[in-house]
């Protein structure tokens, strides 16, 4: 992994895994350090994201590192019209290793060619996320205790959610059964299907939430949005269909946790964030330590 | 009528390539691809020739040129159907059918409006994903680009 970017979560094999997540959990146990003293990375990003940006600038900074950057294009040289490649050559000059967000696909496997330092993708467009995934596998491993033949709920929006696909495709090294549930027009989409055929990962589709929740070990909640219905009245008619409510865990197994990528909009009642089941918040927390390894393993520092 | 005995038609060469068996409609698309507008030797076309498998096919005659593989394969994308004889003192010494390539550079546009490639100054990367449907997966954004899809980029 050492100076190897991390644009895709394609680029890292099941090992990468284990040891990005054996790693976080060193940090999780000692967060602050100076081991990245003297390291400057740059944090640019091309569209605002608030949340990923300060879990990355969390991340370096208690490990005694600095961040330059921008937080959106508008104050940044992009809005006068610069390439992304000339920024990022610039860039690579000020920095040993750049995180980047940018509303383009692809975008981030482009700088990483051109950049002469490593670039972590913080999000390129509907295409990739990889440090999202990550420590979504922290985040099973540390409630579950394992990865391996875990079975888990993916519920919302199948089709455009990047999340659910990379969390698929990784998970898909440790032996899951999927159970997805998702309104028909939202469905997984079959290139996921296909593959799982192929890997013989048991997988049930639901239009609703079912009974069969009783045998999760993860719940994956994701937004369902308006703009994904071509139809308005689509819309409105499985709107509430997919909103996860505190009655509904009663007879789950007491294993069960619930994640969500944040923000979340209505999929998951308030009430339920009281109940020990969720999850969302602690892992948000779990994605500063995931970068923390991420960084320092790129780095070649751990 | 015998491909040896079209070949002749257009005009015979001494030494050189012959791509036959390219679809008419398809010519112009092949002679972009290969730049055959750059190229100073002697070039002779025969377009609407009859042929039973693609209705009308073209051919092209290139004096002193051998293409590398890699550029004859850029072809199959447009021309799956094409054949290739590499003419020495007018005789065929080589046959051959064009392949589609592990990996394709330029040449195709990618789908994704929202790509990298079709918002900056990249060019195209793609691994073929499936040769016989031509399907390709776009290097950058991830996305696959299909047959029925496929814009040139020329
Ligand atoms: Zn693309």
């Amino acid at each position: 992994m050492k100076n190897k970017s991390l644009v895709s979560i394609d680029d890292y094999s099941k090992e990468d895994y284990l040891k990005i997540i054996d790693l976080a959990e060193e940090f999780e146990k000692n967060p602050v350090s100076d081991i990245l003293k003297g390291k400057v990375i740059s944090t640019l990003f091309f569209e605002p994201s608030t949340r990923t940006r300060l879990s990355f600038e969390s991340a370096v900074n208690k490990l005694g590192g600095r961040i330059i950057g921008f937080t959106d294009a508008a104050s940044s040289s992009v809005k006068k019209g610069e390439s992304l490649k000339d920024t990022i050559l610039t860039v690579a000059n000020y920095s040993d290793l750049i995180v980047m967000r940018h509303p383009i696909e692809g975008s981030a496997r482009y700088a990483s060619e051109v950049s002469g330092v490593p670039v972590v993708n913080a999000g390129d467009g509907a295409n990739q996320h990889p440090t999202q995934t990550l420590l979504d596998l922290y985040s099973i491993k540390k409630t579950q205790g394992t990865l391996e033949n875990l079975n888990i709920f993916l519920v919302g929006d199948l089709k455009y959610g990047r999340t659910v696909h990379s969390l698929l495709m990784a998970m898909s090294m440790f032996n899951p059964t999927f159970n997805f549930i998702s309104p028909k027009t939202l469905r997984i989409p079959d290139e996921y299907k296909i593959y799982l055929d192929s890997k013989g990962i048991k997988y049930y589709e639901h239009d609703d939430f079912t009974d069969y929740i009783s045998e999760g070990d993860i719940m994956y909640m994701t937004r369902v949005q308006r703009e994904r219905f071509a139809d308005p009245i689509e819309y409105e008619k499985v709107k509430n269909s997919y909103i996860l409510k505190n009655h509904m865990l009663e007879g789950t197994k007491d294993n069960l946790r619930i994640l969500h990528p944040l923000p979340r909009v209505n999929e998951i009642d308030d009430e339920v964030d009281d109940n020990e089941k969720a999850y969302y918040f602690t892992q948000a927390l779990n994605g500063v330590f995931t970068r923390q390894a991420i960084i320092t393993s790129i780095l070649g520092l751990k | 009528m015998s491909t040896e005995n079209q070949v002749k038609k257009v005009s015979a060469l001494r030494n050189g390539t012959v791509i036959d068996h390219i679809s008419a409609k398809d010519l112009f698309n092949v002679i972009s691809i290969l730049k055959l507008d750059k190229i100073e030797t002697q070039i002779t076309f025969g377009t609407n020739l009859g042929s039973n498998k693609l209705g009308k096919k073209a051919i092209i005659k290139i004096s002193e040129v051998f293409f590398k593989d890699e550029d004859i394969n850029k072809i199959a994308l447009v021309s799956p159907h094409a054949k290739l004889n590499r003419i020495k003192d007018f005789k065929v010494v080589e046959k051959r059918e064009v392949e589609v390539p592990d990996t394709i550079t330029g040449i195709v546009k990618c789908v994704n409006p929202k790509c990298i490639t079709n918002n900056e100054k990249v060019r195209t990367k793609f691994t073929v994903i499936d040769k016989d449907n031509v399907s390709l997966k776009c290097h950058y954004c991830e996305k696959n680009t299909n047959h029925e899809d496929l814009i040139y980029n020329l």
